[in-house]
């Protein structure tokens, strides 16, 4: 019986000591073009990671990957420990109904009624009526700090900083275990984007949840970040506390953090 | 000298390949759809919207054609036929292409401008504003949400709508004949309906169909694979009108061949 109980007294130091979400090898072409070259990335669970990089970089890209919309051409994805790239389509159709996103520019289904976006998911998934779904809509959208009648407007109807807020509460309805947040603050105002990136970290921290952020925002990125990772021409080139960010002491981070023209990273405008 | 010669055989093998490549992408998109109008869980909402925006709203653009076609119709084989005295035969003539080849032909044209355009509009803008994408992490399939529904409407609605228009057609050319070429009203509609045989009606029914399929297939494929912003939705726009049109021509004469040709 002892022995029972340290077996799984191991599976559980095993289980907390394996990383929610582990990429390796990465790579990733479009045509002649090698956009991911190798990366690799570990994010603990309940952990915030945030990816920082250039324009086109491939963050998102990374991303697209590990949620199975883009297929990469090598490498390892693990999810809890499983190779999701090896799995049959319906076992990661299970994975990925666990995982939110917040996609770059909002991606709300402009042909729906906000409160239908909110809970496209659950009513998908089946587990609400659409009755149901518009209470839980409101008080989805009231944990993001928008009123109830929200709900019945149009996505075309709101304002950017609305419509972010609207794209969070879609991400978060369904209760998932792993967030991906795409670039939340792109295109706001700073204290929009502030208020948005505390509303990011209530969500994540209420749901228990793993979330990999891109931004490109420092400010943001110490906010909403535990441990912090630059990507620069496909590869991993540096990862850390996101607290450390500006005064790394890496060249590279340095620069990037603090806008600098001249240092390690030279801007490519001709390809 | 060689390589002069074998420029443009390896220009037309490329294209050759290419061509292969799009329509093999093609099918494999339209097998997928119809599999999915096949297999559960169905998008009824989606569904209803799809065939009211193709039966309901494509109606009054389709009326207008088949009423002035029957006219046209009318008009011109009288003149025509009054060369070897056969002006009796008109009302048959109008009722056999309209049911036969104008009905179908004309309204899934008509049908392939507003719907071919519409869905590649919409479901291309969801491309590149990565809404397509979001519907895959919502636990949804974007082919079963996006296309099925809408290949279904399609061919259902076609064939509805092709209905109306023969009547109306038939409708057209009654006018003009008893209010222009004095044919006594009675008359006229007997002899419409003397000739007339269930084949007719029938053949320009499935021609319908699968018209309406060929519409949805090529606004859905042609907006759910475009790419590159604004530009790249109003090119499958074009594409998909272009491609529909071009399609029911040729599917027409096939399908004639398939029901006449014995
Ligand atoms: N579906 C695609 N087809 C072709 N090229 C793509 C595709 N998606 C992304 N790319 C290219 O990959 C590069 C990285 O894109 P992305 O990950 O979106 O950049 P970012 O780091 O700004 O998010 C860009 O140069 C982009 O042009
Ligand atoms: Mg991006």
């Amino acid at each position: 019986m002892t022995e029972a109980m340290a077996a799984t007294g191991r599976d559980r130091a095993v289980a907390a000591a394996t990383p929610k979400i582990r990429v390796r090898g990465l790579h990733k072409a479009f045509g002649p073009k090698q956009v991911l070259d190798g990366v690799d990335l570990e994010v603990l669970q309940g952990h915030s990671l945030v990816i920082l990089g250039g324009s086109g970089s491939g963050k998102s890209v990374t991303i697209k990957c590990i949620l199975g919309l883009i297929q990469p051409d090598a490498g390892v994805i693990e999810i809890d420990g499983q190779d999701v790239l090896k799995m049959k389509r319906r076992e990661r159709e299970a994975v990925a109904d666990r995982i939110g996103m917040l996609f770059q520019n909002g991606a709300l289904f402009d042909s729906l009624p906000v409160w239908e976006n909110v809970c496209f998911k659950l009513l998908a998934q089946k587990r609400l009526t659409r009755a149901a779904a518009r209470d839980k809509a409101a008080e989805v959208l009231e944990q993001v700090g928008l009123a109830a009648s929200v709900g019945e407007l149009w996505p075309a109807e709101l304002s950017g900083g609305m419509q972010k807020r609207v794209a969070l509460a879609r991400a978060i309805a369904a209760q998932p275990d792993i967030i991906f947040f795409d670039e939340p603050t792109t295109g706001l105002d700073p204290i929009m984007g502030a208020v948005i990136d505390g509303l990011i970290v209530d969500c994540v921290k209420r749901l228990g949840a793993t979330a990999i952020s891109i931004t490109h925002d420092m400010a943001s990125a110490r906010r909403i970040g535990d441990s912090a990772a630059m990507i620069h021409k496909g590869r991993i080139v540096w990862t850390g506390e996101a607290r450390s960010l500006g005064h790394t002491g890496n060249a590279m981070v340095d620069q990037f953090a603090n806008g600098e023209r001249e240092g390690p990273i030279q801007m490519e405008l001709r390809r | 000298m060689v390589a002069l010669l074998l420029d443009p055989l390896a220009a037309i093998g490329r294209a050759t390949l290419g061509a292969c490549r799009v329509a093999g992408d093609a099918a494999l998109f339209a097998l997928e759809g119809l599999s999915h109008v096949l297999r559960p869980p169905f998008h009824f909402r989606l569904f209803w919207r799809a065939f009211l925006e193709i039966a309901w709203f494509s109606l009054p653009v389709v009326a207008l054609t088949a009423v002035f076609t029957g006219m046209v119709l009318a008009l011109q084989s009288f003149t025509g036929f009054a060369r070897f005295n056969a002006q009796s035969a008109i009302a048959s003539v109008v009722v056999i292409s309209l049911t036969r080849e104008l009905g179908p032909v004309l309204a899934a044209l008509m049908v392939a401008g507003r719907i071919g355009a519409s869905f590649a509009a919409e479901i291309g803008t969801m491309r590149v504003t990565d809404q397509i994408d979001a519907l895959t992490t919502l636990s949804t399939n974007p082919m079963k949400y996006l296309v099925a529904p809408r290949l279904l409407a399609a061919i259902i609605a076609l064939p509805l709508l092709v209905l109306v228009a023969d009547i109306l057609g038939v409708m057209g050319g009654w006018l003009i004949g008893t209010f222009k070429l004095g044919f006594v009203s009675a008359a006229y509609l007997k002899s419409t309906f003397d000739y007339l045989q269930t084949q007719d009606v029938v053949s320009g029914l499935v021609k319908a169909a699968v018209f309406g399929f060929i519409i949805a297939l090529m606004g859905t494929w042609c907006g759910y694979r475009s790419k590159g912003g604004a530009q790249g939705v109003g090119g499958a726009t074009t594409s998909a009108v272009v491609a529909a049109s071009i399609l029911i021509l040729a599917l027409d004469y096939i399908l004639t061949e398939i029901f006449f040709a014995q």
